[in-house]
């Protein structure tokens, strides 16, 4: 993907620039390296402000892997991962130091997949909820328990549960106060890996209509990785497809699922089990399994499965191009056929 | 053998099942019934702590202290056609229960990953059953370990792994969520099982392998013409392989039907609150979807009448008072609700 952030009319948020992370394999007594497992290998992607991208994609694609990489939570092996700070500069987080991340943390913020292991059990919701507040030295304790009655009344919980402990609590109050928690600090990006999987159907809405609820009011970027094609199409503005470490494509949402341009993407969403029983969705999966990130086929990485594939896709490696406006692939084939 | 279509292969008729913790009994199922026909697939959705899952387990008598059967009854008919058994009345650990479980009913658990013993490979795992079980294969003789390694390639291979014969000797940490899936779907069916009880088979997995493994088995259901229970709270797998449904809710049946009827014509409030709150691939986005008010009541405090009363949108005075019984509202359709009938269970 093409385009400095200065050309656009809207300056992204977040601007990452063929993101790599690798993840060296070992052998022997002397753990020589003997190879990479390339989990993100050359990730591009934009998020403006105030929008949600959804990232998706099989266990093992990566998704996880580059998101981690953005929160620096583990440092990326290349690329760029370009963000404007609240004070309008654009910074690397690639190459901070982590006395230069430490300011910066305040505005990202992640909310977790697990509702049950994210939380100390021994802090009470004061403290968990607070944390990030105590570690980031804003506030005294008198102003920490008023932030935190504060979010909790945010996330649709009541501030007289501040002093009990998160075993009370059910799942989805759970992932409520796990939301007070990545909200604590005022952050402008939002990283949230499968903050719904966990929940049950009905919980599962209640959560989902949260997160929409306070994008809104508080004018929040989400980067949501999820593998629920159909969570991620009610809240996303835009989507990216992720297939063994590289984008396989990148649109808009509704775009996306009226014509998917990949055939990885219509091949997601035609397995996604509808919720009617005169529609048969179980029929015509895709077949085989992911490959190794750590020996890729050839040409196309997808070519193996692909059920339009050619003689071109093992040999020639398909570039990620812009079909539509804002709308990207990486197959040959795009634009010949519907898929 | 005898089989009668017309029979159920399996009946659970007012089942109540309880836990006596320190801070009180907890009722986890409360009066469940339902029947299974054979070759039927039944879908039984629920939300977590439904006791749906405590329910598939008394079937197999695998409720485990401080969990205990208070009542009902639980019929299933065996392979040797000599009628109905009880098997609540069964003694856990004796000679039939040892043989129905495994051998007559089979069981897929939720997660592939816990169930395998990590120091045995799973060929001699599946062996292990079927020599265990042989006589459901072959009935004058014991099965030598060649034959039980030969049936267990085959059934490597029905189940669709590649290289079913190297695949026998590996262990479940070297296969991925796909392949272990799929080799504990070749150990429930290693006994020719006439019931098997699916738990959340495909939760823990990818939404292309789940779409594999539900494909594989519908196939394995039109072989073989097991009857499969389907337990999952996505409505999504419900829609596309249950034949018949069951909804649960704090331990109780409060709607079933046919899976078509339950998905277009869903009677019972809670069914209906539930179809609507799951976000779909053709609906609006990014709008508020509507919600189940409230929160699952704890097992503790269960309100009286009918439990669903105070999350319901349509309830009345009765419904704080009375429980529903569970009644005809259509063919073989029943709800347990005062909006479609007026009987109550005896107090």
């Amino acid at each position: 993907m093409s385009g400095t952030p200065i050309d656009s009319q809207v300056q992204p948020l977040l601007d990452v620039r063929s993101l790599q992370k690798f993840f060296p394999i070992t052998k022997g007594f002397l753990q020589r390296t003997v190879g990479h497992v390339r989990a993100v290998d050359g990730v591009n992607f934009t998020v403006n402000e105030g929008e949600t991208l959804g990232l998706v994609g099989e266990s093992g694609c990566g998704k996880t892997t580059a998101s981690r990489c953005i929160l620096r939570a583990i440092d990326p092996t290349g690329g760029q991962i370009l963000y404007r700070t609240r004070a309008g500069s654009v910074v690397d987080l690639a190459v901070l130091s982590p006395a230069e991340l430490l300011p910066l943390r305040t505005e990202i913020q992640m909310i977790f997949q697990d509702p049950f292991g994210s939380l100390n059990p021994r802090m009470t919701l004061l403290d968990n909820v607070g944390e990030p507040l105590l570690v980031n030295g804003i506030g005294n304790r008198r102003e920490r328990i008023d932030r935190v009655a504060e979010l909790l009344r945010l996330v649709g919980l009541r501030p007289e549960f501040m002093h009990r402990f998160p075993h009370a609590f059910s799942g989805g109050q759970r992932q409520r106060i796990g939301i007070a928690r990545a909200l604590a600090t005022n952050p402008r990006l939002v990283v949230a890996d499968e903050p719904v999987s966990a929940l049950d159907v009905s919980v599962q809405a209640q959560v989902l209509n949260l997160l929409l609820e306070l994008q809104s009011r508080l004018k929040l970027t989400f980067l949501l990785v999820a593998h629920d094609l159909s969570v991620v199409r009610h809240i996303s503005d835009r989507i990216a497809v992720m297939y063994v470490g590289q984008l396989v494509e990148l649109g808009p949402t509704d775009e996306i699922f009226r014509s998917p341009q990949h055939p990885y993407t219509a091949a997601l969403m035609r397995a996604v089990p509808a919720a009617d029983p005169r529609v048969r969705t179980t029929d015509g999966t895709l077949g085989g399994e992911v490959p190794s990130p750590a020996a890729p086929p050839s040409g196309c990485y997808f070519h193996p499965r692909c059920r339009h594939a050619v003689a071109r896709c093992s040999v020639e490696t398909p570039e990620f191009r812009e079909i539509a406006s804002g709308h990207y692939t990486r197959c040959h084939l795009a634009g010949e056929m519907a898929f | 053998m005898t089989a009668d279509a017309d029979t159920p292969l399996l009946s659970v008729r007012d089942l109540k099942i309880s836990f006596a913790l320190d801070e009180g009994l907890v009722r986890a199922v409360d009066g469940t019934s339902f029947d299974v026909m054979p070759g039927q697939v039944l879908g039984v959705v629920g939300e977590s702590g439904c006791g749906k899952s405590v329910t598939m387990k008394a079937i197999l008598q695998l409720v485990e202290r401080p969990g205990r059967i208070t009542s009902g009854e639980i019929h299933f008919r065996r392979r040797d056609g000599g009628g109905a058994i009880d098997l609540a009345r069964l003694p856990p650990r004796g000679p039939d229960m040892r043989d129905i479980r495994g051998g007559e009913i089979a069981l897929i658990p939720q997660e592939p990953m816990a169930a395998f013993s990590p120091v045995h490979t799973v060929g001699d795992q599946i062996i292990e059953a079927i020599l265990l079980h042989g006589h459901h294969w072959q009935t004058d003789r014991k099965l030598s370990r060649g034959e039980a390694r030969d049936i267990t390639v085959r059934l490597f291979r029905d189940v669709g792994i590649s290289m079913p014969e190297q695949r026998v000797d590996a262990y479940s940490w070297q296969l991925s969520g796909g392949l272990r899936q799929r080799a504990m779907i070749a150990m429930a069916l290693s006994c020719k099982p006439r019931l098997l009880i699916a738990d959340e088979p495909t939760t823990a997995i990818d939404v292309t392998t789940q779409a594999q493994v539900l494909g594989l088995l519908r196939d394995l259901q039109a072989k073989y013409n097991t009857a499969i229970i389907f337990i999952t709270h996505d409505l999504g797998v419900i829609a596309q392989m249950a034949s018949y449904v069951v909804v649960m809710y704090l331990g109780r049946v409060v709607e079933e039907g046919p899976v078509d009827v339950i998905f277009h014509a869903p009677k019972h409030p809670y069914t209906r609150a539930l179809l609507r709150s799951i976000p779909s691939l053709y609906g609006a986005t990014r709008v508020a979807l509507p919600v189940i008010s409230g929160a699952l009541p704890h097992p503790f405090n269960r309100p009286s009448g009918c439990s669903f009363h105070p999350r319901c949108p349509d309830r009345m005075a009765r419904c704080s008072v009375a429980v529903p019984s569970h009644q005809p509202v259509g063919p073989q359709h029943l709800a347990s609700c005062f909006l479609h009938h007026d009987l109550a269970e005896p107090a």
